[in-house]
């Protein structure tokens, strides 16, 4: 059977190569995890702060939520706008169209590959945080784990439909990563990256509970962290995002394909 | 297997006069234009056939294979591929046609070949022992060996399209468009990628439509021609008639034992150039064999040649002219 032209070996073909080919860009790949420390330094920052209590978490549980922050962004960071862009300009989106595969699928599959490559680098990274920060070391339960990894793969899921949306108004625009730019503003602030939703004051919070940004770092993170967290009510939201996100991309990718046809793919 | 009905293409392009003023009207006030890329086109092609398509850079040419294949909606006209309408991009249809752009580039750019075509049999439904029979009889036609485990980025032009070549026909398609696919080779790979295609096409059957801006291309392979120009189609047929189309006349040369004045091939066709024993005449092919009798008659020949003149030459100079 097939989804949206996918099946299992599809799936272990697409993975392979992707893998295969995020290999090839190791070096690239680990700088990429390297320069996602933000949390860290977010972390260093609050820790020397008196506005530290305001958080809502205290000293271990504060170094648990960015080490977890920094965990989630890494397996839910998204490049799609950019890798869209590149490939409808060059024309390498024309020989996609015409193979009965969703051109979706192969980004999705290098974002697995290349969130495969991360994964050692990341494990480094976290257990260099350990070594520095022995008192924040924490192994979760399996329980915990799952429930986190597959919050972090909702995440991924919002975050890739998001710029899936942006993406398509590459047939209309031609410069998507400018909007993108848009999106990154509101995603830094309201989605846990420098602080966790709780720093924000009562109202701006009910209001960001809104939005997708909290549940593609906060949630997620507070999951892994195993801080106290409303699980229904954090996964509820994930998946009304992607119900709601999912039918509106593909029927933009449906219209920007059409123009794209229109204008001389 | 292809009908084409009044095809037409136009599209809207934006208008922009150089200089800061230009740019301030072009941003406050955008001018659009409409411009027709294909007019009215009709033709049919039948199943297996071997079809060229020809036609100076913005015919149309290109367009309108894209149309064919379905990556570009038409404005008007009706286009029949395979019994599906190409722009719904049926799968049915996807699995029965193939495109490969001399230009573009469907192969993983650090992969070797062999990672892609995993892909793209995994993508068509081709069982793994099928997909593996279809690479090894497809690369002993293409001469590809190693070529295919080591890394797109590190294989020469040539290479690369006939690796392009296997993984655009893996799924063994009754169509191809092949949209200039021996663009930059050099002469022995072009010749071996229009060898392979010959004999793809006597081995599968398979329909062909070839856009080459290199005629030894469709001399090779093309019985029959499309020759589009400003979008609308001039030409459909063989190549020789589109040869007796645009040069009515044949050219004679001649060399003479003797030198002979010019009025002396009054009466035999227009006389191109006279140097010493050498003479160049235009005959129409309607008088020709008169016209060769009547010069052994008249003069001692040392040798006599008729030729067409050279299709590429006759297309390049009907290009350049820009209108027929």
């Amino acid at each position: 059977m097939r989804i949206f032209g996918l099946n299992r070996r599809i799936v272990r073909a697409l993975l392979g190569s992707q893998y295969a080919h995020m290999l090839e860009y190791r070096a690239e790949i680990a700088l990429w995890a390297l320069s996602g420390v933000l949390p860290f330094i977010m972390l260093s920052l609050w820790s020397g702060s008196d506005a530290r209590s305001q958080l809502g978490l205290d000293g271990v549980a504060l170094d648990r939520y960015f080490l977890s922050a920094f965990l989630v962004r890494q397996f839910s960071v998204v490049w799609m706008v950019y890798a869209f862009e590149e490939d409808a300009l060059l024309g390498r989106l024309s020989p996609y169209l015409l193979q009965p595969l969703h051109p979706l699928w192969r980004y999705v599959a290098s974002h697995l590959g290349e969130q495969l490559t991360r994964l050692p680098f990341a494990a480094g990274i976290a257990g260099v945080f350990f070594l520095i920060q022995p008192q924040a070391f924490w192994i979760p339960s399996l329980g915990g784990f799952l429930l986190a990894w597959l919050a972090t793969w909702m995440a991924f899921a919002i975050a890739f439909l998001l710029q899936s949306l942006i993406a398509s108004l590459c047939f209309w625009s031609e410069k998507a990563t400018a909007l993108e730019r848009l999106l990154f503003l509101p995603f830094l602030f309201f989605s846990g990256l420098l602080a966790p939703l709780t720093a924000f004051p009562p109202a701006v919070q009910d209001w960001v509970r809104w939005t997708p940004f909290p549940y593609l770092i906060d949630f997620p993170a507070r999951v892994l962290s195993g801080d106290p967290v409303n699980l229904a009510a954090g996964f509820g939201a994930q998946l009304a995002w992607v119900v709601l996100l999912l039918p509106l991309v593909l029927l933009l990718w449906r219209a920007g394909v059409r123009r794209y046809s229109a204008m001389g793919a | 297997m292809i009908t084409v009905e009044r095809l037409s293409k136009t599209y809207r392009v934006a208008d922009k006069q150089p200089g800061l003023a230009g740019t301030l009207r072009h941003f406050l006030r955008r001018r659009q234009r409409d411009v027709s890329a294909v007019r009215d086109v009709s033709f049919a092609i039948a199943p297996g056939e071997m079809v060229g398509f020809l036609g100076a850079n913005g015919a149309g040419k290109t367009t309108t294979l894209k149309m064919l294949c379905g990556l570009i909606y038409p404005s008007s006209g009706q286009v029949l591929v395979a019994g599906h309408q190409p722009q719904r991009r049926h799968p049915d249809f996807l699995r029965r046609i193939t495109l490969v752009m001399g230009q573009k580039q469907q192969l993983i750019w650090d992969l070797p070949p062999m990672d892609s075509l995993r892909v793209n049999a995994a993508v068509y439904g081709i069982p793994d022992r099928v997909a593996s029979r279809r690479i090894a009889e497809l690369s002993d036609l293409l001469e590809l060996g190693e070529e295919l485990t080591r890394p797109v980025r590190k294989l020469s032009l040539g290479q690369r399209m006939k690796a392009e070549l296997l993984a655009a026909l893996l799924h063994e398609p009754e169509l191809l468009f092949l949209d200039e696919p021996t663009l930059g080779l050099d002469v022995n790979a072009q010749l071996r990628v229009r060898q392979f295609l010959a004999e793809y096409n006597r081995r599968t059957g398979a329909t062909v439509l070839l856009t080459s801006h290199y005629m030894a291309d469709i001399t090779a392979l093309c019985p029959r021609v499309l020759l589009i120009h400003q979008g609308q189609l001039f030409h459909d047929g063989p190549l020789d008639r589109l040869t007796s189309r645009l040069a009515p006349e044949r050219h004679v040369r001649l060399e003479l034992e003797e030198p002979a004045p010019a009025e002396a091939f009054s009466g035999l066709g227009r006389l191109d150039s006279l140097e010493n024993c050498e003479v160049n005449l235009r005959v129409d092919p309607a008088s020709l064999t008169r016209v060769l009798a009547q010069i052994l008659e008249r003069f001692e020949v040392r040798d006599l040649e008729v030729n067409d003149p050279p299709i590429d030459q006759l297309i390049g100079e009907l290009f350049r002219q820009g209108s027929l």
